[in-house]
């Protein structure tokens, strides 16, 4: 029997594309700036992307305003082309590829196959619960939380992209009609990482991923289940603000002479107390600023239930609740990645194929 | 606008900056920290990277530490995966290293207390196959192979 030809690894593959050795030590650099790890950790993941294999990435969005997917391609550091493409295959993202409709969905139920117990999910956006009208919210007929347990029986691991998946953002807001549940308080049996922020700050997504492909493992996380690379920090810990913060020294008011001088916005409503982000340190833009530098308080949107947490210009009184369930969970499953049985999980992909039935018409009239 | 003044700004913000009433910020622990780094420099040979793009700067911070180091005589550009420019500050041995994409952003920027900063050696497995570069250009030159000593 021939033996297959195995995958090239990543140094090579980018060898062919015409990158010297110090493009490549380069490209490491912006690498560790990009999981926030120190700059000494060059040289250790020069060594392991040398070697990685490129891993399948199904992106699923489902009730989302596709902002974390404008957050990612507007990312800078390294370009997408770079980043995405070279460093990994991204098998499936509607919003993203040319391919529409039963080919789209057929490169999804490929990749799957293909990559069975390997390939990582990323979701965008919050998914109607299983009671909810599953009409709500489909794609290509199926409603989200059909296409999200088919998708993420047999990945490796779940990447819950943004506040809606994290935490059911916007659109679980009170009084949550359409029944938005979070990617975790649907996935229970595997890795669920989430990068909140609504959206996230790019190089964040694109850090985890990075993280992934170099250790071959998921980040450590907190009990939120946020990689705590990034978000082991408060916003206001690493505030250039806090010097005033802990003189006393307050805005007021959005012009008065305290918001001239750059004193403390936390009268004016600011969450970074309460915030958990990496805001003060990646900046957005291409590192240009970010909401408190640019004069405004953080409004918390990496936060659960933030929507809901009193009015964004009252000053902060913790009142961000994430249910009981969610965090027991975060903090459960952890994130190691196992390897799975992939011949069984091929056939298990096999088999939900087959049984994939569409949203119809009579189930999107059902009231809820 | 040179690319050595992308890395080292002599802008107005840096102006204002040292006018500033303000005292506080983040670039007075960086150079302790690179004070220490130079140190395990002097006495032992060890090398160290700061990432400064990781730091909590705050308005002008950057523009104030670049501005305390200054600027010395040694400047080179990287043409690989888009301009490196690297810029030895007034400190010997305490280098900035800007890593900017083929459309000019800015993709991290380090500083590198070394003798020389990496990204300007050879990487060892280019300087490996350096001889057998080198023959292959004498070879085709004149056509014999080279004699090995
Ligand atoms: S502006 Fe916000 S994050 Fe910064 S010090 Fe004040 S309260 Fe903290």
């Amino acid at each position: 029997m021939a033996t297959p030809i195995p995958e090239k690894t990543l140094g090579e593959r980018l060898r062919d594309h015409g990158l010297s050795r110090r493009g490549f030590l380069k490209l490491c650099a912006a690498t560790a700036s990009m999981m926030a790890l120190p700059a000494s950790m060059v040289p250790r993941i020069a060594a392991a992307l040398e070697q990685a294999r490129r891993p399948s990435v199904i992106w699923l969005s489902f009730q989302e305003c596709t902002g974390c997917t404008e957050s990612l391609t507007r990312s800078h550091a390294p370009t997408l082309e770079d980043l995405i493409l070279k460093m990994v295959s991204l098998d499936y993202h509607h919003t993203l590829q040319a391919a529409a409709g039963e080919a789209a969905e057929e490169a999804r139920l490929q990749a799957m196959e293909a990559n069975a117990g390997e390939y990582l999910v990323i979701v965008d956006g919050s998914i109607p619960g299983p009671d909810a009208n599953p009409g709500f919210s489909t794609v290509a007929g199926q409603s989200n939380y059909d296409i999200l347990m088919e998708t993420v029986e047999h990945a490796a691991a779940v990447i819950a992209v943004g506040t809606c998946a994290a935490f059911g953002g916007l659109p679980q807001a009170r009084p949550n009609p359409t029944g938005a549940m979070s990617v975790m308080d649907l996935v229970k049996d595997k890795p669920v990482i989430n990068v909140s922020g609504c959206p996230p700050v790019p190089m964040v997504i694109t850090g985890v991923l990075a993280h992934y492909l170099t250790f071959g493992r998921l980040p450590d996380l907190d009990a939120y289940g946020r990689p705590m690379a990034f978000f082991g920090q408060s916003i206001h810990d690493r505030c250039y603000r806090r010097p005033f913060y802990d003189k006393g020294l307050f805005a007021e008011s959005f012009d008065d002479q305290g918001a001239k001088e750059g004193w403390c916005l936390y009268r004016l409503g600011c969450k970074g107390p309460t915030t958990y982000n990496a805001c003060a340190t990646m900046k957005w833009n291409g590192g240009t600023s970010w909401p408190i530098e640019s004069g405004h308080p953080c409004l918390g949107c990496s936060e659960p239930s933030f929507w809901d947490g009193g009015g964004f210009y009252e000053p902060v009184s913790v009142p961000l609740t994430a249910n009981a369930g969610t965090l027991l969970t975060a903090g459960a499953v952890g994130a190691v990645v196992g390897g799975g049985s992939a011949a069984l999980a091929k056939h298990g992909v096999k088999k939900a194929d087959a049984e994939r039935q569409p949203v119809t018409i009579d189930e999107l009239e059902q009231t809820q | 606008m040179s690319d050595l003044d992308r890395i080292i700004p002599e802008t107005r913000a840096a102006k204002n900056c040292a006018r500033s009433p303000r005292d506080f910020g983040n670039a007075l622990p960086v150079l302790n920290e690179i004070r220490h780094a130079l140190e395990r420099l002097v006495e032992t040979g060890e090398e160290t990277r700061i990432d400064l793009s990781g730091m909590p700067f705050g308005p002008g911070d950057l523009d104030r530490l670049t501005a305390w180091l200054g600027k010395g005589e040694v400047t080179a550009t990287v043409e690989a995966l888009g301009p490196t420019q690297i810029q030895e500050t007034a400190i010997p041995g305490v280098w900035l290293v800007d890593y900017r994409s083929g459309e000019g952003q800015r993709l991290t920027l380090h500083l590198e207390i070394a003798p020389v900063p990496e990204l300007l050696r050879p990487q060892p497995r280019d300087l490996a196959e350096a001889l057998t570069l080198l023959d292959a250009r004498l070879e085709e030159d004149q056509g014999t192979p080279p004699e090995s000593s």
